[in-house]
């Protein structure tokens, strides 16, 4: 269970690859990477643990990250309070009219004779719930639009220090998880898959067009950083005097510090979760998921509750993926909708776990960190590659344009080949499960 | 009842012709996911990257044609390029299934090992697809623009509300028709399309009464070629071709598939047409309609929308997981295991 030299000499040549671009081209890109490496292991483990320990197949990995991110805006933004006073409670009261529409509607199936009577209350109740739901929501989101809608026309958050909108980040992702575990688990296993994509695109379509939420397509900008700035840093006297004195420029050594300190935060975050996995997989709980995903038949003879356990590492693996959600928008400090782009937080983090070693922590750890430098600099190679493909061809030719205009599309390829190359030769992946 | 037949036409002008167009478009992707899922079983992820590519091989045919100054008066010169485009899809995927595909048919990998290879095919015709012809939008129809127009309409009615029929839309559902016709003529006359549904059916009796699998699975890629490829190009001649969309109407298309009934192909049609007319009205705002039934003193102030049409994936959603909890199998039960 332990990491053997083979595994240990891979990651050494993954930082290698990292420092080497510290050296070859500048320390900021390398920390840069690093950084991201590091939120990418963690969305990889989350991955891992419905993956690698039970099988679930989960095509929605960009929905529960993008919530995660939603949940740093909602803690760590300053309260609006102009919006809340426009409509703020009547938007709660409308969620909350909205929820026990459905409460209601779950209760009514539940205890009901099922015949007409049932059928026709539901319906009514269903149809006059919306009808109340949309009565309170509209003007209260109308309200809050309109407050100051250049700069703020949202509710803002909590104005609570970042790091605790992590878990935050972690329960939204955990609370979507219950909703699509509870209902596509226990089918078919491509359902679950059909269903995670499903709801992954629903999170972006509601985060892009809710805009007292979090300002949907007009971003959240200035998050609250849990590190000092980098204008703070150049402005300290001591800072500056210090970073001088060991012959470094004051600029870069301040972005350079600021990235060190997120690389230490995200760092012992990773180190706890491993802990954490490494500990859940080698537990009992951990032999019961194997045994499961192994032979769910064999497993269910034995008294376990499938659905039941595959809902609970559902779950989990979709809080890691909220939490990393959450640091990769306090990293970026802000939250950007339109970026979340299925091929980069869905199949991108797939790659990380079937090329790290699917089942294996160590493995997913890995992959995080090598498929996102392969997907920092397979642009850049793609450019020398098609550059040198086409040095040959006279300038204007019309082959030669088009080539070195789509050299940005290499990065699909490269990473659809690599899976799909991995998958056959080495299924296990770097470091496999043992 | 003058006012009723304007509301029908407000109605048949902007629910029922667009969704009748993109029920056909769901129901023809639909049923290539169906048949992969019934002869090849597993859900294949790589389909609408695969319409995709269809599609753009066959505006690039189309562009090459429209060069040469052949076109089909007023038809779009797509459909006569349309067969070019399959079978350049047909050896794409032919192509994909000899290196790809068959090594973990013969290993008898679980499915979902084949929905996650998939995963990485798509990925790899996403990217071919934006390497040869980019993420912009690209115009390719040509040929009449309405079969009637709004004027000619109202003209000849002499109604208020103008009822316009786009040739595509008429041209869709006419492909999307005769695909349908010869698929099931295929499936059920003929000694191939039987030996398909037997494999479907029971796998092992199928192989003990000689059927040659490896011969069922080519024919079910070029079927799912033609398929694919059609239902790409009317999608994008109706709408617009850009390769995202194609990405993002995964969903619509599974959605139809399930709803139906996975590996049902009367299911997958049946699917289409219910995703595409619950997405449709749904998204639709009513007010016009509305106005027209409703006395002047009630009518609606909003636009009696229910969802706005960000929301329309939330649609389909809303259905699959609605078939999910009440009958996993499917409208017309489809396989369950």
């Amino acid at each position: 269970m332990t990491l053997q030299p083979r595994d240990i000499a891979l990651f050494f040549i993954v930082f290698g690859l990292i420092v080497a671009t510290g050296f070859l081209q500048s320390w900021n890109v390398a920390l840069g990477i690093f950084n991201m490496g590091l939120i990418s292991a963690i969305m990889a483990l989350g991955v891992n643990m419905q993956w690698g320990y039970a099988g679930l197949f989960n095509v929605g990995v960009m929905g529960f990250v993008a919530l995660g991110g939603l949940g740093a805006v909602i803690v760590a933004m300053p309260p609006v309070n102009d919006a809340w006073a426009a409509g703020g409670l009547r938007v709660i009261a409308a969620l909350i009219a909205g929820l026990g529409t459905i409460v209601g509607a779950v209760v009514l199936w539940r205890r009901m004779e099922r015949g007409l009577r049932r059928t026709a209350l539901l319906i009514a109740l269903l149809v006059v719930g919306f009808f109340v739901f949309r009565a309170l929501f509209d003007p209260a989101v109308e309200a809050i639009e309109r407050v100051n809608p250049a700069a703020t026309g949202y509710l803002g958050g909590l104005g609570l220090p970042v790091i605790i909108a992590w878990p935050v980040g972690a329960a939204l992702a955990a609370g979507a998880a219950w909703v699509v575990g509870k209902t596509a688990l226990g089918l078919r296993s491509d359902y679950l898959a059909i269903a995670t994509l499903g709801i992954a695109e629903i999170i972006i379509a509601v985060m892009k067009n809710e805009d007292w939420l979090a300002r949907g397509v007009k971003n959240v900008i200035g998050l609250p950083r849990p590190v000092p700035y980098e204008i703070d840093l150049q402005n300290d006297p001591g800072f500056v005097d210090r970073v001088t004195g060991w012959g470094f420029d004051p600029v870069t050594a301040s972005s350079i510090t600021v990235k060190l300190a997120y690389s230490g935060l995200f760092l012992g975050f990773l180190a706890l979760l491993l802990w954490l996995t490494q500990s859940a997989l080698n537990s009992p709980w951990g032999r019961m998921m194997r045994a499961i995903r192994d032979n769910e038949v064999a497993a269910e003879a034995m008294g376990k509750d499938v659905t039941g356990r595959h809902l609970q590492v559902f779950i989990l693996g979709s809080a890691v993926c909220g939490l990393a959600g959450a640091m990769m928008t306090t990293l970026d400090g802000q939250l950007t909708p339109a970026s979340y782009q299925p091929l980069r937080f869905t199949f991108l983090v797939w790659v990380m776990v079937i090329v790290g070693g699917s089942g294996n922590n160590f493995g997913a750890v890995l992959g995080g960190f090598l498929i996102w430098y392969l997907w920092v600099m397979v642009e850049p190679f793609g450019q020398t590659l098609i550059g040198f493909i086409t040095a040959g061809m006279t300038d204007g030719f019309w082959l030669k344009e088009h080539l070195l205009d789509s050299a940005a599309h290499m990065r699909l390829l490269t990473m659809g080949l690599i899976l799909i190359l991995v998958l056959r030769f080495s299924p296990r992946g770097l470091i496999p499960e043992r | 009842m003058i006012d009723l037949l304007n509301a029908l036409a407000v109605l048949a002008n902007f629910v029922i012709m667009p969704a009748l167009a993109y029920g056909s478009q769901l129901a023809l992707g639909a049923l290539g996911v169906t048949l992969i899922y019934g002869i090849l079983r597993f859900s294949n992820f790589a389909h609408g990257d695969t319409m995709a590519f269809g599609a753009m091989a066959t505006i690039l045919v189309t562009w090459a044609l429209q060069a040469q100054g052949v076109t089909l008066g007023p038809l779009p010169t797509a459909l006569l390029a349309l067969p070019f485009g399959i079978f350049a899809t047909c050896l794409l995927l032919l192509a994909t299934d000899r290196l790809v595909y068959r090594f973990y048919r013969e290993q008898k990998a679980a499915p979902v090992i084949l929905v996650i290879v998939s995963m990485g095919v798509m990925f790899v015709m996403n990217g071919l697809v934006r390497f040869i012809i980019g993420v912009d939008d690209q115009n390719f129809a040509d040929g009449a623009r309405f079969l009637i127009s709004a004027r000619e309409f109202r003209e000849l009615t002499g109604l208020r509300e103008g009822l316009a029929i786009k040739s595509t839309a008429v041209i869709t559902v006419v492909v999307a028709v005769l695909v349908v016709a010869a698929l099931f003529w295929f499936l059920n006359k003929t000694r191939t399309g039987k030996s398909m549904r037997a494999f479907s059916d029971n796998e092992d009796l199928a192989l003990l009464s000689g059927i040659n699998p490896e011969r069922v699975v080519a024919i079910t890629w070029i079927i799912v070629a033609a398929l694919a490829t059609t239902a790409g190009v009317l999608y994008g001649l109706d709408k617009t071709f850009k390769p995202f969309t194609y990405f993002q109407l995964l969903l619509p298309i599974f959605a139809a598939a399930i709803v139906g009934g996975l590996g049902s192909p009367i299911g997958a049609i049946a699917g289409g047409f219910v995703i595409a007319f619950s997405e449709v009205t749904i998204t639709y705002a009513f007010k016009r309609f509305a106005g027209y039934l409703l006395p002047e003193a009630w009518e609606p102030d909003g636009l009696v929308q229910l969802l706005s049409t960000d929301y329309k994936f939330a649609v389909s959603f809303a259905i699959l997981i609605i078939v999910l909890l009440f009958r996993p199998t499917g409208l017309f039960q489809g396989k369950t295991a």
